[in-house]
Order: structure tokens, then sequence, then C-alpha cells
């Protein structure tokens, strides 16, 4: 069942192209991975998908239902969640307190209850609380929950957004960069973190330069070069393409790598 | 002691013993009525300290909403025949109402442009009171009618210390209680994130309106407190010294530090006081203690207490 589906998305920088014409669709459960060298317009397309900037033609559906003109929480109420190439982590919050920001659409809010912390809200905030320690747990930060978040170490930031993004419960997770930064044991746990993810039912949306990584557990691959699409496609195909090869290593790269 | 101050009960036991112990040691009435102001402005600082420290949204016309309460009660029950109390609850909606009126399009605006945009509302409040002499008495300011409940007239210094005193604990348990809850996460989240805040599904400009609406409440509460105190209201309540004033003590105490604010206040209110022995330089000796102790204590003077003592006992 496809659940996110984007279609013919652009979007302009003062005259400049940042995207121009991309689409593909992403089903229930599948990694979909967007590969491109620097400057191809993966973060952009994240942040036109998830709301920040508005796309300047083209349409996303999220579930079947038109999103396009969505801000970024009105998106995360319907389902799509993601973290942050540049780490966006609450920092003078704990790991667990960051999570269970992470719930917050999964929790009452209401500002007169709040204020007077009416025994509903200690109730459901032990709740939240269990929640998020088992989101944490999920990424194995468990032991960290009440570090202060601005003292957890990169590797342990970027799974911590990645289990406040799970802790809303989405259907589709758009993750940017995960493993960047991180050393291989590290991208190892990160590998079968998206695996589980995936195997719940939720659409990964993976932008990585970790070339090992994407082929190993994309379902498909869109490769981006200069905001346009260049080949969509398998792990193979995507592998196969001289295109690809040319956009990342340059056409005298290629003819090398194709040598070798 | 230091344990106590980490949990929300602990707080308000230890401030309330503060309250109810002060008055042992208190030579003369004088003393009451200096306490009571550090009440009142702790009360204030508290209120701004949601919305700077929590929320993360700077605001410098605080004071227009303390005037507005002052007012309130002073205009009510002398032009229009509103009772204190009544005036006092009228002056907070009024607060509320223009607070949200006023936050709902400033509040997009950041950092510096948010800073100008509240400064600018806070003169303009300042300035009304000033000009509609016929209501407010013009810079001269007009007296204030003494509150009376059920037969009972509010006066006297010490009436005022308890009255202030049972005002600040409500006022600290209100502030203390949102540290929990979804509403305080959603203040302190949007305050380190506001991107990360938005794509977590949190409505960011709600709740800055919510910190920016609860701020003033608490501001014009105060006024009203301070008005009906002092019988008497003059404009420089609303004006941008006290803005500053009210920001200072927020800031010099520690930001998102409830006790922090109580501590900022009580240091603004009575430095001046013990300060007089330098008669001319008063001014120059504060100014110069507030810059020392912000080159030396940037995270404010509770923050940085805390976490040396945490820091020295390990």
């Amino acid at each position: 069942m496809t659940i996110l589906k984007v279609s013919d998305i652009g979007i302009s920088f003062g005259g400049l192209k940042a995207i121009d014409g991309v689409g593909f669709s992403v089903e229930a459960g599948q990694i979909f991975s967007i590969i491109g060298p620097n400057g191809a317009g993966k973060t952009t397309l994240f942040n036109v998908i998830s709301g920040i900037y508005e796309a300047s033609q083209g349409r996303i559906e999220l579930a079947g239902r038109d999103v396009t003109r969505l801000e970024p929480d009105a998106l995360a109420a319907r389902g799509l969640s993601r973290t942050f190439q540049n780490l966006q982590i609450f920092q003078r919050m704990t790991a667990v307190e960051n999570v269970m920001v992470g719930r917050h659409l999964r929790e009452k809010c209401n500002l007169f209850a709040d204020l007077f912390r009416l025994p509903s809200v200690t109730h459901q905030n032990k709740e939240t609380r269990a929640a998020a320690l088992a989101f944490l747990d999920e990424v194995g930060l468990r032991d960290q929950a009440d570090t202060p978040a601005g003292a957890l170490s990169y590797g342990a930031c970027k799974r911590l957004e990645i289990a406040r993004a799970l802790a809303a419960e989405p259907r589709v997770l758009l993750l940017d960069e995960p493993a960047a930064g991180c050393n291989s044991v590290e991208t190892e746990e990160i590998d079968r973190l998206i695996c589980r993810v995936a195997a719940k039912g939720i659409a990964v949306v993976l932008v990585e330069h970790d070339m090992k990584l994407v082929m190993k557990i994309s379902n498909r691959i869109l490769a981006l070069e200069r905001g346009r699409p260049l080949i969509e496609g398998s792990p193979g195909e995507v592998r196969a393409n001289p295109a690809v090869l040319e956009a990342y290593l340059g056409k005298h790269g290629a003819r090398e790598a194709a040598r070798a | 002691m230091l344990a106590a101050l980490r949990h929300r009960y602990g707080i308000l036991l230890v401030l309330a013993v503060i309250i109810a112990a002060l008055p042992l040691v208190f030579p003369s009435s004088y003393y009451f009525r200096v306490a009571s102001l550090v009440w009142v402005s702790a009360f204030a600082a508290i209120g701004l300290n949601i919305l700077m420290g929590k929320a993360g949204q700077v605001s410098l016309g605080h004071a227009g909403f303390f005037g507005i309460g002052a007012y309130a009660v002073a205009i009510g029950p002398t032009h229009l025949g509103v009772p204190p109390l009544a005036a006092m609850l009228l002056g907070c909606a009024l607060s509320a109402l223009l607070a949200f009126l006023v936050g709902r399009p400033i509040l997009r605006l950041k950092g510096h442009y948010l800073a100008i945009a509240t400064l600018g509302f806070g003169v303009l409040v300042a300035l009304v009171i000033t000009t509609e002499s016929r209501w407010t008495g013009g810079p001269d300011g007009m007296s204030v009618m003494k509150l009376t409940l059920f037969g009972w007239r509010a006066s006297g210094s010490d009436t005022w210390y308890w009255i202030t005193g049972g005002l600040l604990l409500a006022g600290t348990w209100i502030a203390l209680n949102l540290d929990e809850t979804p509403t305080g996460r959603a203040f302190r989240a949007l305050h380190d994130s506001e991107i990360a805040a938005r794509v977590t599904g949190i409505n960011v400009n709600r709740f800055k309106l919510q910190a920016f609406v609860i701020a003033a409440v608490y501001a014009s509460l105060a006024g009203s407190a301070l008005a009906l105190m002092n019988g008497f209201v003059n404009p420089d309540q609303a004006g941008f010294l006290h803005s500053i004033e009210m920001v200072t003590m927020v800031v010099l105490g520690g930001l998102g530090s409830v006790v922090g604010s109580i501590v900022g206040a009580a240091v603004l209110i009575m430095l001046p006081q013990l300060l007089t022995v330098f008669q001319e330089y008063e001014n120059l000796m504060l100014g110069a203690i507030i810059i020392v102790s912000m080159i030396f204590m940037r995270d404010g003077i509770v923050p940085v207490l805390s976490k040396f003592m945490t820091g020295w006992r390990a």
C-alpha cells in the first residue's frame, strides 16, 4: 500500500531551481533511499516533504490525502516524522524528556489542567514517560534516559532523534543521514534499527551517504543530481548505472572506477 | 535543604517557611514593606520567566501589562464603581486579551525583532496611561481605593506582607506545576529547537501565545497587588525602565529557574536599599554589581549556585 506519494515536486530559491520534477512513492514497510552528491537537493527535498519549505510545484500525498500545503505540525499529526542531518535535539532537556516531546501528539494537552497539574496530568505523564523509555530502549539509550541531551555523544544524539521521531508512532519516517559521523559499530546498530522500523510497517525514506548501508537495506533507490531525478530502481539497477557513478565522481572518475 | 529544592513541594515548603519566619526578625514595618515589594516583583518575574526562560521568547514591554493591572484597580473603583477585586480580575482579562491580540502577529517575529515589537507595545501602554489624564491622572498618577473584603479593609504593611506572600506561593506553585506537563515540555522544546518542535507536531505559534498570555496575566496580577498595597499608581509602573527591571530580575536570577526569579527580584529590590550608604554612587554601584554578576554567573545566580553546590558535593 502506497503511504507517501510525491509527484513532480519543484522548488526555486531566487530563480534557482533547487529541485525540479522529482517524484516517487513509498509503500508501508519499505525502505526508500535518496542518494546523490552534495548539493543534489536531498535535504531540500526532505524540507519540502516535511512542510518546512513550500513546494512551488507538484503534489505530496500522505495515505491518499493531499498534504502539499500543510505546516510541519499538521503533517506530523497525519503521521510524518523526521530526523535532521544537523542535529536538532532539545539540548536542555534530558534524553527521556526529548522522547516525551515526541509523544506530544499522543498526549492530551490542556493548558488549565497543566497549570494546576491535575491528577489526570500526573497520570498521563507517567504513561508518557514509560512509553518514552520503551522507545529509548529500542535505540539502546535506556541507560542514559536521565542524562541531559546536551551531554550525550554525537552517535547517541543521532539515535535519540530517531527515538523521538519513532515516539510519535509515524506512518512515514524521514531519516536525514542517520549514519553520518558514526563509526562502523554505530552504523551497524542504525542499520538494524532501520530494518526493525520498516518491519513494523513504517515507510522509511532515507538520505544517506554511506553507500554500503544504502545498498544493503534499501528496497528502492532514487538518485538525484542537481535537483533532478537521475534514475530510480533497485539497489542493483542503481549500482550498475553509469550515470550515477558519473554524478558522484565526474566523467573522468567514472572511467577510472569502471576500469578498476 | 538543598535536596528539598529539587522537588516541587520542597521548594514551596522552603518558601513558605521563609515567608512565615521573616517577620520574626523584622525590627520595623519598613521591612514588611520591602519584603512585600520583593514578593510582588518576584511574582511578576516568575510569569515573565515562563515566557523568557521556558519558551525562550523575549518581552521588553511587560511593564505594560503590569500597568494595565495597576490602573485597572485604580480606575475601576474610582470611575466605574467596580469593586477592587472585580477590577483586578477585569484587569487580568484585559491583559490576557491584549496579549492574545498583540501576541498573534508579533510572536511570529524572532529575537531582536520580537524584542523591539514588545518594547513598542510597552511604550504604547505607558503613553496611553500618561495622556489619558481624565481617567488616569496623567503623569502625576492617581490614588487607589483600599481593598475591602466582606467589610474587612486590607491595609497596613503586615497585612499586605501576608497577602503578597500568599500570592507568591500560588504563583510559584503554578509555575512549578508546568514543568512536567505537555505544555511545559512544549515550551522548552520550542525554546531549544523551533524546527524540531514543529516536526514533532507542536504548534509553536499556539504555545508561544500561551506563554505570552500567562506572563501577561502574572504581570497584571502583580500590578494590581502593588497598586492596592501602595494605594497609589503612577505611569512609571508601566514604563520602559520597569520592563527592563523585570527582565533583569529574570536574567540575573536565572533564565528558566523559578527560584531564580524570586532571588533575582530580592536582589534587585534590596540592593538599592543596601546601597543607599553610597549616596550619589548608588546607581553606579548597582550597575557595576549587575555587570560583574552577569560576567561571572552568566546562567544566573540560582543555576550557577546549584551547579556549584552539586559539583562540590559530588
